[in-house]
């Protein structure tokens, strides 16, 4: 198994209030926005990634949002640059680059050139982007499918085929394709594909056979989106296997319970993951698909008054905050409980691990480092020392009882279906007898 | 969409290699009516008074919640060129032309390209040519009730906008969102606006157009008007007072005397 560490590099400053009165971290003003402190947090989250090497982790991972203090990780290619030539072993998974927002040429240029100062260590990972995105970057959601899609495939021919060639697609054109840059790694970078809930990527991921990441999802969806995997790859003709599969679970270690639990709560900050950006800003026009919005107005309808509730929002910036505060932290023991936050000394968030690694058999596993507003640097640098020094010993045991093959040890797609052409279970305690 | 209810039906042809669905109704010199950006809204009370002098012709605007999208047609002058040659296949030009909000977009594109299709042309603070001041409301990262809510001056006064657009259900929900993804893909950038429109517009001559606007429009300010009526020759403005982006709601007596005297004239 791979294990590995990410955060979200969140803007730490930001007054806190500011995000509630905007029931949103998309949208709170710039005006917050200190460069002075925004040098000194880079640098923070640059030498936790290169400390994560030292400690033992196989993967960095980073991410990529846009005008959101959420993270300041906006131009993601550009930390990846500098750790490539800052470490030395860990692979650098880019999770992922949104394509339909970017320049494909100029996106196959600039990972090539990762590739090569890493010499051959980057993981390029796709991503659609979040609805925020399109509306930060001013790109049609409508179209956002079909330029993920097409700069996917120009991006793998820009890699490998000499040129210089004319391309003349629908949404991209390129009169003179011939990038100085090429891939380390041949034919072409190592590819996963990070995810939130969308069956279309999980299905579109099983038939390129790239492994496909898991978002801190809940477990029960997380295993039926990997069903949904395995039944394509079974359609494609292979098993999948715990190398098809990723996680990021958020985890944060201290030396006392109570310290642990009291860093927990930093994942609730400013409202946690639900307040990134209001549902008006995540699902702009045509950014889901007609069969994920007849999904939402079923799950957003009351059946009371049949009223759907994504139809229409009301804020204030009058809001009572404290209130709101409360009801935000109520929720923490309940993230606890369904194992979303895993907190604890080394010891007590053992048990927790495994339970996660046995029900859903990951093969890269990525721990979700605590950041954010309350948690100091020595904090966070102690939760990621007792991880890579007491717990990632164990977890690699574990992997290896539980046979979760990394990508590196069995390649994604390369294991044969039984002779039957009825693929195994990929999930839940499965038989190792039957393998 | 209370389409069951409404003395009309539905039709279709087949233009350039796709179907397009339209409503038919009423009877007398025919009407086309172009919709608006959420979809056709209904049989509205303004349609049924106007049913009674006309023969409304209704294209459902494709991939607009009711018909499919048609992959060619990528912005608002492919959608004109599209209905421009459903007219001339249906031997129905010259026509009046009357235009709600995006539908009035589509109207001025197609007068621009041809004013002789059209023997009167009334906009309803069409989308298409860019605010002189302010900004257009973006439908786009905004919640439809509350866009609606945004189109008109004062709810309470005008009872048929919670008759056409009371408590949404899943399926108008769907419409909605099927409207508003095909309303990003043909005018996501420039956002609902055309910069050549204004240039192409002031070529229009000898085509009697009527302009009608609410003077507190909240989604396409009220100043775009100026840039319609001066850029069409001989265009007749009608504002309204106290009155959002809907005249046809919000003040109906007042809209359709001042239409009907128009297209009669």
């Amino acid at each position: 198994m791979h294990i590995g560490t990410f955060t979200e590099r969140p803007y730490a400053n930001l007054a806190e209030n500011e995000v509630y009165r905007n029931a949103s971290f998309f949208g709170v003003s710039n005006k917050h926005f200190d460069p002075k402190v925004g040098a000194d947090l880079y640098h923070r989250y640059l030498d936790q990634n290169v400390a994560a090497e030292d400690l033992g982790f196989d993967v960095i991972m980073l991410n990529e949002h846009h005008a959101n203090p959420f993270t300041m990780g906006a131009v993601m290619d550009v930390e990846a640059a500098i750790l490539a030539a800052r470490t030395q072993r860990v692979k650098i998974a880019l999770m992922g680059n949104p394509l339909p927002i970017t320049d494909p040429l100029r996106l196959a240029e600039e990972l090539a050139t990762i590739d090569m100062i890493s010499r051959g260590r980057l993981v390029a990972g796709w991503v659609r982007g979040a609805g925020s995105e399109q509306i930060a970057n001013n790109v049609n959601p409508s179209y956002n499918r079909e330029r993920f899609n097409e700069a996917h495939d120009f991006i793998q021919q820009a890699w490998t085929r000499n040129g210089p060639w004319r391309y003349e697609g629908k949404h991209y054109h390129y009169r003179h394709v011939n990038p100085w840059q090429k891939p380390y790694q041949q034919p072409r970078p190592e590819c996963w594909i990070p995810g939130l809930v969308s069956p279309e990527t999980v299905i579109w991921a099983a038939q390129h056979r790239y492994p496909y990441l898991a978002l801190a999802t809940f477990l029960e969806p997380t295993m039926e989106m990997w069903d949904m995997y395995a039944d394509e790859a079974e359609r494609q003709g292979y098993q999948a296997g715990p190398e098809n599969f990723g996680y990021l679970q958020k985890i944060v270690i201290a030396e006392t319970e109570e310290k642990a639990q009291e860093l927990g709560h930093a994942w609730l900050y400013g409202g946690g993951q639900p307040a990134f950006a209001r549902p008006e800003w995540m699902f702009p026009s045509g950014y889901n698909s007609k069969a994920a919005t007849a999904r939402l107005a079923k799950a957003f309808t009351n059946p009371e008054t049949g009223d759907v509730a994504l139809a229409s929002a009301t804020y204030s910036e009058n809001i009572d905050v404290e209130a709101a505060k409360r009801a935000t932290l109520a929720t923490y023991q309940g993230f606890q409980d369904s194992n979303q936050f895993i907190v604890g000394t080394p010891k007590s968030v053992l048990p927790k691990l495994r339970h996660v690694m046995e029900t859903i058999r990951p093969g890269i596993f990525i721990c979700w480092h605590i950041e954010g507003g309350t948690v100091s640097q020595e904090d966070a640098m102690t939760s990621l020392r007792l991880l890579g020094t007491q717990v990632l010993p164990e977890m690699r045991k574990y992997a290896k009882e539980l046979g979760l093959t990394s990508p590196d040890e069995m390649k994604p797609g390369s294991r044969p279906l039984p002779a039957n052409g009825k693929r195994l279970p990929v999930v839940g305690k499965v038989d190792r007898a039957a393998e | 969409m209370a389409v069951m209810e409404m003395a009309a039906r539905e039709k279709s042809a087949q233009v350039g290699g796709a179907t397009l669905k339209y409503l038919e109704g009423g009877s007398g010199a025919p009407l086309l009516v172009l919709h608006g950006e959420l979809g056709f809204p209904g049989w509205t009370d303004a349609y049924e008074q106007l049913s009674k002098t006309h023969k409304l012709i209704i294209p459902l605007h494709p991939g607009f919640g009711v018909g499919d999208r048609v992959e060619w047609i990528m912005n608002m002058r492919d959608q004109a060129c599209f209905y421009s040659r459903f007219l001339q296949e249906q031997s129905l030009t010259p026509i009046d032309v009357l235009g709600f909000s995006m539908g009035g977009w589509i109207a001025a594109e197609m007068a621009a390209n041809n004013a002789a299709q059209f023997s009167h042309m009334a906009l309803v603070a069409p989308f298409g040519v860019r605010p002189p001041s302010g900004e257009i409301r973006d439908l786009f990262a905004t919640p439809t009730q509350n866009y609606i809510d945004a189109s008109v001056f004062d709810a309470v006064g005008a009872p048929e906008l919670s008759k056409l657009y009371g408590v949404p259900g899943p399926k108008q929900y769907e419409m909605w969102e099927d409207a508003r993804a095909e309303a990003a893909r043909l005018a996501w950038v420039p956002y609902m606006f055309n910069p050549s429109l204004p240039h192409l517009l002031a070529g229009v001559k000898g085509l009697p157009t009527l302009i009608l606007w609410g003077k507190d429009d909240r989604i396409v300010p009220a100043s775009t008007a100026d840039v319609f009526a001066s850029a069409i020759t001989g265009a007749q403005l009608e504002l309204f007072d106290k009155c959002g982006h809907m005249p046809e709601i919000e003040k109906k007596d007042q809209f359709l005397a001042r239409l009907t005297a128009f297209l009669a004239a």
